[in-house]
């Protein structure tokens, strides 16, 4: 990451309820420091802009994401993703450029 | 005019009920927070329009809510529930091994009696949490968590919950099910457990210090060391403070059940709900009876007008009863098949304010001038 890289504006997709504790709508906009895109660096963006999302996504304290909220971009599954490795190149370009949003799921389970 | 609140924590939702002081006709607001399991709302008692809530789902984890509105509207506050002091260590896990303590959800909210911005969290895995600044940050209480028995510590069937909290400042009784009771005499800076009487036949050593699957305990303000607790099986009394426990289940039909209330007037009047067994979560019979006790227990009567008395299976969890303190004492109980009952008369004829709401899992009730 370097200092003078630009940022990226990414498009974030938040599943129901978060969209209602966060008072947005389906989907939302954050600006992601210059640097290689990560899960974590983008997540922190998230929750940066939003902190009401503080612990909703991923454990305070360990970082780890909950169990059953997934992550998805480019139909491809990232939540177990290493979360400070770059994403894949062609879904960092797909995010990076907005062509494709990255998205938060609440996995298909329980209820 | 007089006006009653009832706030009902259900598996989808919070619902607030409110009437005027006949408690006839209710009108219903929600549901606030659906889709969110709300194991409990609360009302600060000196500022009766500021309410907590616990909100949780598996999904996303636990949120504290906090209206100061009188429910009308509400604001996401502080979800930091860490526990203090870094690696918590192990309790024991149903089948004995060594197990990490992990926190799960805020299954009880006490608000002080003195101060609005001032209250207390009983947490899964059992921790004690307070916040000063209205639930924006909280803090552990760690003396009750480090215990020198908590690596023994034994989770009920719903987890290792710390569930019930009563406030006589500076003591404190916080009950985790399935450990016991403990009692705090220096603001929650130590605990010490109090269950000395109780016998729990499910447990190597029926009487031991810890291990008992307590579910719930109330004390009457005007009678702090008078305790009345419902434990798994066996309903309890303690006129000391919890030092020495009797068992006051008399002649109930059978002494298995989750909640127990007293009177708001009348300090040796008790109720209870008695459950089938503890495999089977239901009312004797397919009858929902509450049984009052007007002699401190022991000595029980059934309470049925306006209450199901065939084909009824369902159950009342350990937060879902209450009591108002208007003159002619309501007690308001909710069930697991989305009914709350209200009684306006300490219990004699019972009405149903809704019908058809998810499970209750926790009703409290509040009378504002």
């Amino acid at each position: 990451m370097t200092a003078d890289a630009p940022v990226i504006e990414v498009r974030v997709v938040l599943p129901v309820h978060l969209r209602t504790l966060a008072r947005v709508g389906s989907e939302v906009r954050v600006k992601v420091p210059g640097g290689e895109l990560t899960q974590r660096r983008l997540l922190d963006a998230v929750e940066a802009e939003f902190p009401v999302l503080l612990g909703t996504m991923r454990d305070r304290k360990t970082g780890k994401r909950r169990p059953l909220v997934r992550f998805y971009a480019c139909e491809e599954d990232l939540s177990n993703e290493p979360p400070d490795e770059p994403l894949p190149a062609t879904v960092a370009a797909a995010i990076a450029t907005g062509r494709e949003p990255f998205l938060v799921v609440g996995a298909m389970a329980g209820g | 005019m007089t006006q009653v609140r009832v706030l009902a924590g259900t598996r989808k939702g919070a619902f607030v009920l409110t009437s005027d002081g006949k408690r006839e006709k209710w009108s219903v607001s929600g549901p606030h927070f659906g889709g969110w399991e709300i194991y409990h709302l609360k009302g600060s008692p000196v500022n009766p329009n500021r309410i907590y809530a616990s909100q949780s789902t598996g999904w996303f984890g636990q949120l504290i809510q906090r209206s100061d509105d009188g429910g009308l509207s509400w604001q996401p506050v502080g979800n930091d529930f860490s526990y203090a002091g870094g690696d918590p260590g192990t309790h024991s896990w149903y089948d004995d091994t060594p197990h990490p303590w992990v926190f799960t959800r805020i299954w009880h909210l006490e608000p002080s009696p003195t101060d609005p911005e001032t209250v207390y969290a009983g947490g899964e895995d059992a921790a004690l949490y307070k916040s000063v600044d209205g639930g924006t940050s909280w803090s552990e209480l760690t003396g009750l968590r480090t215990h020198p028995t908590n690596h023994t510590w034994p989770p009920g069937g719903g987890g290792l919950c710390l569930h019930t909290i009563i406030l006589q400042e500076p003591r404190i009784y916080a009950a985790i099910s399935s450990v016991g009771t403990l009692r705090s005499d220096d603001g929650g800076e130590t605990f010490r457990m109090v269950n000395h009487g109780l016998v729990s036949d499910g447990i190597p050593d029926p009487d031991a210090e810890v291990g008992h699957c307590v579910h719930h305990v109330e004390a009457h303000p005007s009678r702090p060391d008078t305790l009345f607790m419902q434990k798994h099986w066996d309903v309890m009394r303690s006129d000391d403070g919890g030092e020495n426990w009797t068992e006051i289940s008399g002649n109930l039909p059978t002494d298995f059940g989750f909640p127990i209330a007293v009177h708001p007037h009348e300090p040796e009047t008790i109720y209870v709900v008695p459950i089938t067994s503890d495999s089977m979560h239901y009312p004797p019979d397919g009858q929902l009876r509450v049984y009052r006790s007007r002699a401190g227990g022991n000595e029980w009567e059934p309470l049925t007008t306006g209450l199901p008395q065939r084909d009824c299976y369902v159950n009342v969890l350990r937060d879902a009863m209450a009591v108002d303190t208007l003159d002619s004492a309501g007690i308001y109980f909710g069930t697991t098949g989305g009914q709350v009952y209200v009684s306006a008369d300490s219990g004699d004829t019972w009405d149903a304010i809704v019908h058809d709401l998810p499970a209750v899992l926790s009703v409290e009730v509040q009378v504002l001038p």
